[in-house]
């Protein structure tokens, strides 16, 4: 497959781990903040071919797993409603809330649809005039061009029977957020490539010059997080604290601009929970007043509907990269994919699902009763 | 990992979700909790040695010269008709196979029908030639069946049952519980074709694909693979969670494990990229014409000419061999290098978000 194969080659990408090893004089910690990346890096098992001195810890970059608890049971209130077709993204249905998760609403009735893309929850409200159709727009910067649009687009058709329940997560805050905790041990950042291609890398600069670390753009497949890995590498062992580009081929310093203005139209940065986390001030997207009429939390009048967060579930120290998910006791035990007791096990983006699914439950049989 | 039902102490960061008081779609997947379905509510109330043996044919031997092997399959399908087949060509096929994988020449089936009212009587009669294409195909006659008619709405146009039985073939003993370390594990051909025809049908892939669904009769591919080597120890065909899921029923069944080459699994190149699009892993999607053995490695070759000689075995290939450990485990070694453990589908499959 072209641009895919090529970037799994495995000989090319033995040769970049062969010069990370030739760069590398001592330890680094780096954080890859996407978790798409942290899928690629276990199920390829990168992280198993690099030198011992580079440690790999996974952020909070899982939209599915950030998504805080009282916004899923806004959704669970809303998607129950017999008069509603509720849209989202598939791992959102496995995501637990307070007492259910959307496939149990599902499975009592409520009509509840997987969809790959928001544009297909507009065209459901086109079919369905006497339903109101609501999508569950979630997601980091990567995911806030096609969500936007389909406001834009229900606008343009003059629907009123569509609405979105927002959910959106900003990465820059999040990363300034770590990085200020004075238990934060991240000394370099894999930057997320697919958000750097809607929103380029102009905003990191400030972040790099403020914290005093390099932060590298880096791609997903297994050459460009080598290549990302590599350059972070280069830049700590040099001394260098500056913003590099590993990923060339899809990012630029400025980003997309029609997406950038799209998103500046319809959205505006706001307070935002993190699931595991907590508030992170101004990490979040919202719908601006104007577009209130597209506001299902408005429209269905659940925005009282508040929920707490348990203390038990580590999933907020494996977001900030503080913990691994094998510290956890309850991991590969309790707390399963089909099973899940916290957000980072459900999403096939989440740090545990990650573990889960490619095997570090292995080693975490041994290690399950370890205090954590 | 644990099997039991969660008991968490005070707050919880998300109450578990069990799923144990409703059926949820995960449920119908195939994957782990379809599992649990059975162990908690079929297996306690029918236990019997030949469903324990949880193959997907059980052997029966009600005192005749040779051993019975019989099977049953429901299918339903959204859309009934897609490139490569339909519900009553799948209908067949599934039992077939599922007769044929205990070593079995399968010879009858039974069909009930589920149908809803309104349903057109073109749509069925083209599902009733399929079907009766497939079981000329196969060798095997549909000697009974019933009918039902429910309610507008109360089915998705048309629901099949299927039963079937065959006779057991002299001298072979075919179980998933019977691999064996020294075995190498072929796979017939490529995998995840029938899932991505079947979600192209639905018109969920959002672009054109030319995927045929491979469901095909492989009865007599087993006919001849038995006729190269009667030392074959397992056969299964990966259908619902994909060769992940089945790969893992087998390590556990026979507790042993399985050592995959991720660079020797056939994918063809148009599922490859559906499935990078949609986030969908190849090795958890359906397949319905595929099929997997075990056999130790000295007759491995003879088996594997056998397979290429036939029409749905062209692509056969080993894919990996059986090691003592880890028991009960699949393991995956990368195209990098590296090795990961490659886990059984847990509930429904779920496309990624980005």
């Amino acid at each position: 497959m072209k641009y895919v194969t090529e970037y799994r080659d495995a000989a090319l990408v033995k040769g970049v781990i062969e010069e990370i090893r030739r760069t590398v004089t001592r330890p680094w910690t780096l954080m890859e903040i996407c978790g798409g990346q942290t899928h690629a890096i276990v199920r390829h098992g990168i992280d198993q071919l690099l030198p011992p001195q580079i440690e790999l810890v996974h952020g909070p970059g899982c939209p599915v797993c950030v998504t805080p608890l009282e916004l899923i049971d806004k959704a669970l209130s809303i998607a129950a409603r017999p008069d509603v077709i509720f849209c989202s993204y598939g791992d959102m249905l496995r995501v637990p809330g307070s007492n259910r998760d959307l496939f149990s609403v599902k499975a009592q009735g409520g009509d509840v649809r997987v969809v790959y893309s928001p544009l297909d929850a507009v065209n459901l409200a086109q079919q369905n005039p006497d339903k109101q159709v609501v999508f569950f727009a979630i997601g980091f910067e990567t995911t806030a061009p096609p969500n936007v649009m389909s406001v834009l687009q229900a606008q343009r058709l003059g629907l009123k029977n569509f609405s979105i329940l927002v959910s959106h997560v900003r990465v820059p805050p999040a990363m300034s957020a770590i990085l200020s905790s004075p238990h934060n041990r991240v000394q370099g950042f894999l930057l997320a490539g697919h958000v750097n291609a809607v929103m380029g890398y102009w905003e990191y600069p400030p972040l790099v010059e403020k914290f005093k670390i390099p932060m590298v753009v880096t791609g997903f497949e297994p050459l460009d997080i080598v290549q990302g890995i590599l350059k972070t590498v280069q830049l700590l062992e040099e001394g260098k604290v500056e913003v590099a580009n590993a990923y060339q081929r899809a990012v630029t310093l400025e980003g997309l601009k029609p997406a950038q203005a799209a998103i500046n139209k319809v959205f505006m940065e706001c307070d935002r929970k993190w699931r595991g986390i907590g508030m992170i001030p101004m990490s979040g997207w919202c719908l601006r007043p104007e577009f209130d009429e597209f506001n299902a939390e408005k429209r269905f009048d659940v925005e009282a509907i508040q929920a707490e967060e348990s203390p038990l579930c580590i999933a907020g120290e494996i977001l900030q990269g503080l913990k691994k998910p094998h510290h956890c006791s309850a991991f590969g035990k309790q707390c399963t994919p089909e099973n899940p007791l916290g957000a980072t096990m459900v999403s096939s983006e989440g740090a545990c699902a990650a573990y889960y699914r490619y095997g570090r439950m292995l080693t975490t049989e041994h290690t399950e009763n370890a205090e954590i | 990992m644990s099997e039991e039902t969660i008991n968490m102490e005070g707050a919880v960061c998300a109450p578990p979700l069990t799923h144990n008081e409703q059926i949820v779609m995960g449920h119908g997947a195939g994957g782990r909790m379809s599992h649990r379905l059975i162990q908690q509510a079929f297996l306690p109330a029918f236990q019997n040695p030949a469903l324990n043996a949880g193959d997907d044919a059980a052997l029966v031997e009600p005192g005749l010269k040779q051993k019975l092997s019989i099977s049953t399959d429901a299918h339903v399908v959204s859309p009934l008709f897609f490139p490569g087949g339909d519900i009553g060509k799948l209908a067949v096929c599934g039992t077939v196979n599922d007769v044929a994988m205990l070593g079995a020449k399968p010879l009858y089936l039974t069909a009930g029908f589920i149908l809803e009212e309104g349903l057109s009587m073109d749509t069925l009669k083209q599902v009733i030639e399929s079907m009766k294409q497939a079981a000329d195909e196969a060798g095997v006659q549909i000697v009974a069946g019933d009918t039902k008619v429910v309610q507008k709405g109360k089915a998705d146009g048309l629901y099949i049952t299927t039963a079937g039985i065959g006779l057991i073939r002299d001298g072979v003993s075919v179980s998933g519980a019977n691999a064996k370390v020294g075995d190498v594990v072929i796979l017939s051909g490529t995998i995840g074709d029938h899932g991505i025809a079947v979600l192209g049908a639905r018109g969920e892939l959002g672009f054109q694909s030319s995927i045929q669904s491979d469901v095909a009769p492989l009865n007599h591919m087993i006919e001849a693979m038995l006729d190269a080597s009667p030392n074959i120890h397992v056969l299964r065909d990966p259908t619902r969670g994909g060769l992940a899921t089945t790969l893992n029923e087998i390590a556990a069944q026979s507790n042993i494990g399985v050592v995959l080459n991720e660079d020797s699994i056939p994918v063809h190149p148009e599922v490859n990229a559906a499935c990078e699009m949609l986030g969908f892993d190849a090795l958890y999607v359906a397949n319905e014409g595929k099929l997997i053995c075990f056999v130790p490695r000295e007759d491995a070759d003879k088996v594997l000419a056998a397979m290429k000689s036939t029409k749905y075995g062209e692509g056969a290939v080993i894919i990996g061999e059986v090691a003592e450990e880890p028991k009960g485990r699949v393991l995956l070694k990368t195209a990098l290098g590296s090795t990961r453990v490659v886990d059984m589908l847990a509930g429904e499959m779920l496309p990624r978000i980005c």
